[in-house]
């Protein structure tokens, strides 16, 4: 079947080639499978590169108190214990080992002076935690998986979309994409999948994340019929760039506030001593980010509504040499030099807790065959993501998806993709370009992100959650009415047309799994119900499709072992 | 505030044409809010790459002004709005579609050079002063602006000899990494031409990174191929201290 369709065929399939896809890969590649990556950019541009304070990782280099147990404790307390404990405690356990492989596989991170990784400050960790690169770790994440991983073998299909899973009964045998080149299809059987695609930032208007994260693997799982949990936790980073406009959203790295960066008001106040007297500029991410948030709604923002972040008491030449890359994104785009002068800041949706539900020991889904890791799974952080988490994340769980689909393609029969599937899918991708009427695929985005930033932003309430569900129905009519424009080589207006399917499908999520949850906890704050509630304490909001209809349920949360427990309370 | 007239390349490899879009300035935009804008208001299929926004992934490279540049950090207030600014895909790469450019071959070198390969028995402990020296290298962000410039790649169309700035600084990477065990020279002077570039530094001026990728790559592995091909004593030491 499918003479017409160009065809791959690999043991495993790893549709995103960021920092867990490609840790994926490489682990695949080493139990012998086949492995295939597929990405919507070019190879080594996926958001990891973006990454840039550190991986956290408990090796005691600078501070030789911390270990597992320590980097485990801030992690749940962190999520406030909404996270997946067995998750945390693998995460706590493995890191340090990830962080020496990537070293032996040519990293380069900063020194102490006895010659060993360097390890800096971030927000909720007890300890100097973060192995970094200056303020680029993530590039230098990247660059070494993608090498190690390119010299190993992998088959890398840069530029391509996937926009349907293919299933075989229950289980899933491949995937359909295109060519963003040509526009032209292309089938991919596998025997396990991996989804390691990312979040969904470019649902909001103000935010950190580039044109790719449109939540697509979310999507594509959902529609598997896998199940998206904690879809209400969704990260406002405390620093985006707030003026000129056209970096808005741009991130500003928490090692700001690591290195000793401190916030102000236009009054000049340290106004975090108000939040979190305690931890101060280094207090959890939502904590800093509501601080940020509720400074300029009360009438103490800077000029363009953010909080002064300063570095500049700190000598230049440090500042360059810690944070270069800052220092640069401000001379250049901002014409401040940061060395001399405070930084504009103010809150940007970075980050997506939530995701796919997996299995702790081996990432995989509810869908036999179906793995998931990185940003695109959930589990992890719970309620909320600590700074230098995620990188560490990509790689534990990006590696344990890699060994278990590996290990799943070699128990697996011959594989049937399904010609009907596949027509189907085919035929919903192009279908916009035979309307003649309708709106184009940039105005109806734009209309989105303007629902989440208004209606499913940082503080959250039943009305504006109830509007915003409103909003996003009325935009799913419209964008089953796209029209696009041009031909189908190389064309952006039709690639964002397909991909404002995954973006609202995972936007009804979050705003219904908020709706649900009448209580604050991490990053959802609902003014209507400003404080904890025990009996959420418990429950995790999951969404599943049943027939077209996405429904929402409550599963437990895990309980914790006495001793983990001992560790978190202690 | 005023127009800017953008005047972009419309096509392919077979033809192409320019087509003039009036974009509003605002304040602090650069070339990539302007193709932005062209896109979602006048021009839905207006092929551009771009990642991070941010001069950090570069994939936004392009022409503007006939000077090759990444279209997220060009500033439209460095540049004169009362004549059209002009932006073309990079020339030394084939043209997929207007601003798009098939960058496949770059891929293709970098699996020509040999991984990171640790010396035996190595306690990897790194001084900071040894790393500070590769890490300028690991600032690329493969960006292929110095590639599109060199004139080996540009004008004399050396793709199947030479391997580039970029791969030259890769290379340095690797050979100055202060626990690396292998010898890339003969990669350097066979397969990556090392020798064809005759130093007019025209990568390190576009590299939007600073990274001195004459002086502090490219002119120390000419002397490392040097060393090990054109002088007997120093080759033979070299094997020695290898040994």
């Amino acid at each position: 079947m499918n003479e017409k369709f160009e065809t791959h065929e690999h043991d495993v399939l790893i549709i995103g080639a960021g920092g867990a896809g490609l840790r994926a890969a490489i682990e695949a590649l080493g139990q012998g499978a086949s492995v295939g990556v597929v990405c919507k950019s070019l190879l080594g541009k996926a958001h990891t590169v973006m990454a840039e304070g550190g991986i956290a990782a408990a090796m005691a280099n600078v501070d030789t108190a911390d270990d597992w147990r320590t980097h485990f404790r801030d992690t749940m307390r962190g999520g406030k214990f909404l996270n997946n404990w067995r998750m945390a405690q693998i995460h706590a356990q493995e890191a340090p080992e990830r962080v020496r492989e990537l070293e032996q596989w040519g990293a380069l991170f900063d020194r102490t002076s006895s010659g060993d990784i360097l390890q800096r400050a971030f927000g909720g960790h007890t300890f100097k935690r973060l192995c970094h690169v200056g303020d680029r770790t993530g590039l230098e994440m990247i660059r070494t998986l993608q090498d190690r991983g390119v010299h190993l073998g992998i088959d890398v299909f840069m530029e391509c979309a996937i926009t349907k899973l293919l299933k075989d009964g229950e289980r899933v045998s491949g995937a359909l994409g295109y060519w963003r080149e040509t526009g032209r299809f292309v089938v991919f059987k596998a025997k396990s999948i991996v989804v390691a695609t990312g979040g969904i930032g470019k649902a909001w208007r103000i935010t950190s994340n580039s044109w790719e994260y449109t939540g697509d693997g979310m999507a594509l799982a959902y529609d598997a019929g896998a199940e998206l949990i904690d879809m209400e936790f969704v990260q406002f980073h405390p620093t985006g760039m707030v003026w000129p406009p056209g970096v808005q959203g741009i991130l500003v790295t928490e090692a700001v506030r690591g290195e000793g960066g401190i916030l102000r008001n236009k009054d000049g106040e340290r106004f975090m001593e108000r939040y979190d007297p305690e931890k101060m500029e280094l207090s959890t991410r939502d904590v800093v980010a509501r601080a940020i948030y509720t400074e300029a709604r009360e009438g103490r923002g800077t000029e363009h509504g953010g909080a002064y972040l300063d570095i500049s008491h700190k000598p230049p030449e440090y500042v360059k040499r810690k944070l270069p890359s800052m220092y640069h994104q401000f001379r250049e785009l901002a014409d401040v030099d940061i060395t001399q002068g405070p930084m504009e800041v103010g809150p940007t949706c970075h980050y997506m807790m939530g995701g796919i539900r997996v299995d702790a020991e081996i990432a995989q889904t509810t869908v036999p065959g179906l793995f998931a890791a990185g940003e695109a799974a959930a589990g992890l952080h719970g309620a909320n993501r600590l700074g230098g988490n995620s990188l560490s994340d990509l790689l534990v769980f990006g590696r344990r998806a890699g060994l278990a689909a590996a290990e799943h393609a070699k128990h697996r029969g011959p594989l049937a993709v399904d010609a009907r599937q596949v027509l189907e899918a085919t035929r919903e991708v192009l279908a916009p370009f035979e309307r003649s009427d309708g709106d184009s695929s940039y105005q109806i985005h734009r209309d989105l992100e303007e629902t989440m930033q208004n209606y499913v932003g940082i503080f959250r309430n039943e009305d504006d959650l109830q509007k915003g569900l409103g909003e996003l129905q009325r935009l799913n009519d419209r964008a089953a009415r796209v029209k696009v424009e041009g031909s189908r080589l190389f064309n952006p207006g039709w690639h964002l047309a397909r991909d404002l399917k995954s973006m609202l499908t995972v936007s009804e999520a979050v705003a219904l799994s908020a709706r649900a949850r009448k209580e604050s906890r991490g990053a959802h704050s609902r003014i209507d119900h400003p404080n904890y509630d025990e009996s959420w304490a418990k429950k995790h909001n999951v969404v599943v499709r049943e027939g077209d209809q996405m429904t929402l349920k409550q599963l437990p949360v895990l309980e914790m072992p006495g001793e983990l427990r001992q560790i978190v309370e202690g | 505030m005023a127009d800017a007239t953008f005047r972009i390349f419309r096509g392919d490899r077979r033809q192409g044409q320019f087509v003039d879009y009036q974009v509003p300035i605002a304040p602090g935009m650069v070339v990539l809010d302007a193709l932005h804008y062209v896109q979602s208001h006048q021009a839905p299929d207006l092929a551009v790459r771009w990642n991070c926004k941010a001069g950090k992934c570069g994939s936004c490279s392009a022409e503007v002004n006939g000077r090759p540049r990444l279209t997220c950090k060009t500033r439209l207030d460095a540049l004169r709005i009362d004549e059209p600014i002009v932006v073309q895909p990079m020339k030394s790469f084939p043209v997929i579609r207007d601003l798009v450019t098939d960058v496949s071959w770059n891929y293709k070198v970098n699996r020509k050079i040999p991984p990171f390969t640790p010396r035996a028995n190595v306690t990897w402990k790194m001084d900071q002063r040894d790393v500070d020296r590769v890490q300028e290298f690991r600032k690329c962000i493969e960006c292929f602006l110095c590639q599109n410039v060199c004139h080996v790649l540009r004008d004399h169309e050396r793709q199947e000899q030479f391997g580039g700035p970029r791969f030259f600084v890769r290379v340095a990477g690797l050979e100055m990494h202060p626990l690396d065990g292998l010898s890339r020279t003969k990669l350097l002077k066979d397969e990556l031409g090392v020798g064809y570039c005759n130093i007019t530094k025209c990568c390190t001026e576009v590299c939007p990174e600073d990274i001195h990728i004459t002086d502090n790559a490219i002119i120390p592995l000419k002397e490392r191929v040097v060393d090990d091909y054109y002088d007997p004593v120093r080759w033979f030491l070299r094997k020695l201290k290898k040994e």
